[in-house]
């Protein structure tokens, strides 16, 4: 089963003093103890995260409505925030797509922008591949799925190791769901443009989940998991979906992994 | 030629394609559609998958065939020129044809000019694209569709729903029903043996009276002068060997430059499309019937359309389009093909392939909608056996779309039409506000104190989904606090540890 697209494949650092996270605009205003989850799960591991104050957003919105001017300008404003030769984590998988693999597209004309892109990591994507992180389950058994979102998944290849990490808790069972592969139905704009079929799609996400009889799901994205998380508060169901970021700092709280190393 | 040029614009798939909004609320809502949809992508999904069992020679594969069509659509004209050469060597003619219309016209004369009446059609969407039966039609030359597929939407008074199995969304109940009340004498049934031996029975007492045979084209070998045709009932032989005239229509990016580029294109086509290693039938066509030849048409044409094809062609990037060697796997896999089904798009080609190539053929005032409504899930790009990068030209063909009126560069016909005066003033804000971090705080700021104030229903999002709720404060905030704890926290610990030592 070798589907993995050769663009997955990267030169992976050795691990790093210091990163800087990236919060994404949907974490800042909605979810933002997600980000703090990061930082603190990072800390643990003994890295050093800066958060850059002048971020705002990876200028994916636009970009995907065809407004590309508009998405450089705010693209160039990101770029201008990192100057250190460090890695960028991303807690968003489709924001990591955008500025590891549009970016290119879109700043193609900026000086420095192939390494600037080079920086950019997912956050599950650093921790196995960078940390290459040993995980301590300290948490109760339970049984969840994962959610990856569809640019996280094509564009990254982080379904992998999303799957590694989880699998690394030895108290957590990973079911896996009905069309586990197939959009939640989001897409950003696509799912105001043409709500109807978007809602079509997140209801038939929803119910697969749901009948995966799971506590919870799992998700490195909160683009999809607003989506799927709003539908199901909707449906009024008790099942939600969480940030793996805040997942693994409550399953290994207090354990750090480099205790024994 | 035609008296009056055809407008793609007036055309009843122009027409049907800005009705997109309406096909999707109906198709949408019809529940047994979508079970036929979801039942069938399955299938296929799982056939493909099957007949993949090698992920390494796929790759492989896919990328050999990638560059293979790149290397002949690079050559294009040349090997059009090199085709219509060795065709007519070969004893077969060439016409060329700009627009719909101007096939239609050529298709007419040359079975007018044979006194021909009756015309039975292998399976072929540039004739579909033509909308040449409805052209026959009024001329009063009866075309009878002889693939199954065709056969059974040709009954419906429909168009095809998918590109290689046109009649994909009856299931077979609705298909009986549908031959109860057209075919004389049938004996209701759901029996789907029984039903294709029906459809056999009258198909075969047309083939051997039919006066014109016309079928589409998969490749056309630049350096041997041959057509290749790709079918498995066999209706595709028949009517290419049976009647005295054969008219083949093709879009000109069917073209390869040699032989040896067909195998592995044939390989993922099938394997691609229908998970079959290999098709039931392959015919090549290379000339007419000759002296010692007992079979065969006397006369065999082909018609090379273009459509819009070279606009996509004069564009690098959207040139990219026309690598398509019409497999069907990127509508198979796409989810919102799966859940508004093929006559919702309103276009020839359904699905992720319709929505890169229909704005060509028709223009993006006709079809600004379809590029939107993708999620841009990547599913398309992933499975498309040459490559596409479709995600990507849908993306393109966004920007296109909304260009602004001052902008010079000219690509595309109808680019700016999908340009929104309020929605750019919108998109300009929120430039504005994110490139300016001062100004996104600031208004995070607001929002977040203000977050009561937001409403509980917005617009389509609610009607399925609850509204998202702003944090009390944004991240940048709480970084910023626990920034300002934890010096605080260091100073007291380096003044007691400054305490402790004195
Ligand atoms: S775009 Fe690709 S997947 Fe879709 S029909 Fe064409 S070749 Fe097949």
């Amino acid at each position: 089963m070798s589907t993995l697209n050769t663009q997955h494949l990267r030169n992976y650092p050795a691990k790093p003093a210091q990163v800087y996270l990236y919060g994404t605009c949907l974490a800042d205003s909605l979810f933002p103890d997600s980000g703090i989850d990061a930082i603190e799960f990072l800390e643990q591991q003994g890295v050093e995260v800066i958060y850059p104050q002048g971020q705002t957003c990876c200028g994916q919105p636009a970009y995907n409505s065809g407004y590309q001017d508009e998405a450089k300008a705010v693209a160039l404003a990101q770029v201008a925030q990192f100057p250190k030769n460090i890695p960028i984590v991303i807690i968003s998988g489709s924001c990591g797509g955008m500025m590891r693999h549009h970016y290119p597209d879109l700043l193609k004309d900026e000086a420095g922008i192939t390494e600037f892109c080079d920086r950019i990591f997912e956050f599950t994507e650093f921790l196995v591949h960078v940390l290459k992180i040993k995980l301590d389950d300290k948490g109760e058994p339970e049984k969840v799925a994962l959610h990856t979102s569809c640019a996280a998944r094509r564009e990254m290849g982080v379904h992998i190791t999303g799957r590694a990490l989880i699998d690394q808790l030895d108290n957590v069972e990973l079911i896996n769901h009905n069309y586990e592969s197939e959009c939640c139905g989001f897409g950003g704009t696509f799912s105001v443009k043409h709500g109807d079929i978007s809602g079509a799609m997140v209801k038939d996400k929803t119910k697969n989940l749901v009948n995966a009889d799971v506590v919870r799901f799992i998700s490195a994205d909160w683009g999809c998991m607003m989506n799927i998380n709003g539908a199901l508060e909707y449906q009024k169901q008790s099942l939600r979906g969480e940030h793996i970021a805040s997942y693994l700092l409550k399953r290994t709280q207090n354990h750090a992994s480099e205790q024994g190393e | 030629m035609a008296a009056e040029q055809f407008d793609p614009n007036e055309s009843k798939y122009a027409a049907s394609a800005r009705a997109f909004r309406d096909n999707v609320s109906r198709d949408l809502g019809n529940d047994e559609l979508r079970d036929n949809f979801r039942g069938a992508m399955d299938y296929l999904m799982d056939k493909r998958t099957k007949a993949f069992v090698d992920g390494d020679e796929l790759e492989t594969l896919r990328e050999q065939c990638k560059l293979i069509k790149q290397r002949c659509l690079l050559k294009l004209p040349h090997l059009l020129e090199q085709l219509e050469e060795n065709l007519q060597a070969n004893g077969i003619q060439v016409h060329w044809a700009e627009t719909i219309t101007d096939a239609n016209d050529i298709i007419a004369q040359l079975i007018t000019e044979k006194n021909g009446k009756t015309v039975v059609k292998g399976k072929s969407m540039v004739s579909e694209e033509t909308a040449l039966n409805d052209y026959l039609e009024e001329r009063d030359i009866e075309c009878l569709e002889s693939d199954m597929g065709e056969y059974i939407v040709q009954l419906a008074n429909e168009h095809p729903s998918h590109i290689i199995m046109p009649a994909i969304h009856q299931n077979k109940k609705q298909v009986a029903d549908l031959f109860a009340d057209n075919i004389e004498g049938f004996k209701h049934t759901t029996d789907v043996d029984a039903l294709i031996g029906e459809g056999r029975r009258v198909l075969r007492e047309k083939f051997c009276n039919a006066d014109v045979g016309i079928t589409g084209v998969n490749f056309a070998v630049a350096e041997t002068g041959t057509l290749c045709l790709v079918e498995n009932e066999g209706n595709g032989r028949m009517c290419t060997t049976v009647p005295d005239l054969h008219i083949a229509i093709t879009g000109i990016e069917k073209v390869v430059e040699f032989l040896d580029d067909v195998p592995p294109l044939l390989s993922l086509l099938t394997r691609s499309a229908t998970g079959q290693l290999i098709s039931t039938y392959f015919n090549m066509i290379s000339h007419p019937r000759q002296n010692d030849e007992k079979d065969g048409p006397q006369e065999v044409h082909l018609v090379l359309l273009d459509n819009g094809r070279s606009q996509a062609f004069a564009d690098e990037e959207l040139r990219q389009t026309l690598q398509c060697i019409r497999c069907g796997a990127c509508m198979n896999h796409c989810p919102v093909y799966t859940r508004i089904g093929g006559h919702a798009y309103g276009t020839v080609y359904p699905g992720p392939i319709g929505k890169i190539i229909s704005p060509h053929m028709l223009g993006l005032e006709a079809t600004n909608n379809l590029p939107t409504a993708s999620s841009l899930c990547g599913a398309c790009g992933e499975v498309c056996p040459v490559k596409i990068p479709i995600p990507k030209l849908l993306l393109r063909l966004r920007k296109e779309s909304v260009k602004p009126a001052n902008d010079e560069t000219t690509v595309m016909k109808g680019e700016g039409s999908g340009r929104k005066k309020i929605e750019a003033v919108i998109w300009q804000g929120w430039s504005l506000m994110h490139k300016y971090a001062l100004i996104y705080n600031t208004s995070m700021w607001f929002a977040t104190r203000l977050r009561k104030l937001m409403p509980k229903k917005v617009g389509v999002w609610t009607s399925v989904r609850t509204a998202p709720k702003l944090a009390p404060k944004t991240l940048h905030e709480k970084i910023k606090a626990r920034n300002k704890t934890r010096s605080a926290q260091q100073q007291n610990t380096i003044a007691t540890q400054n305490i402790g030592g004195k």
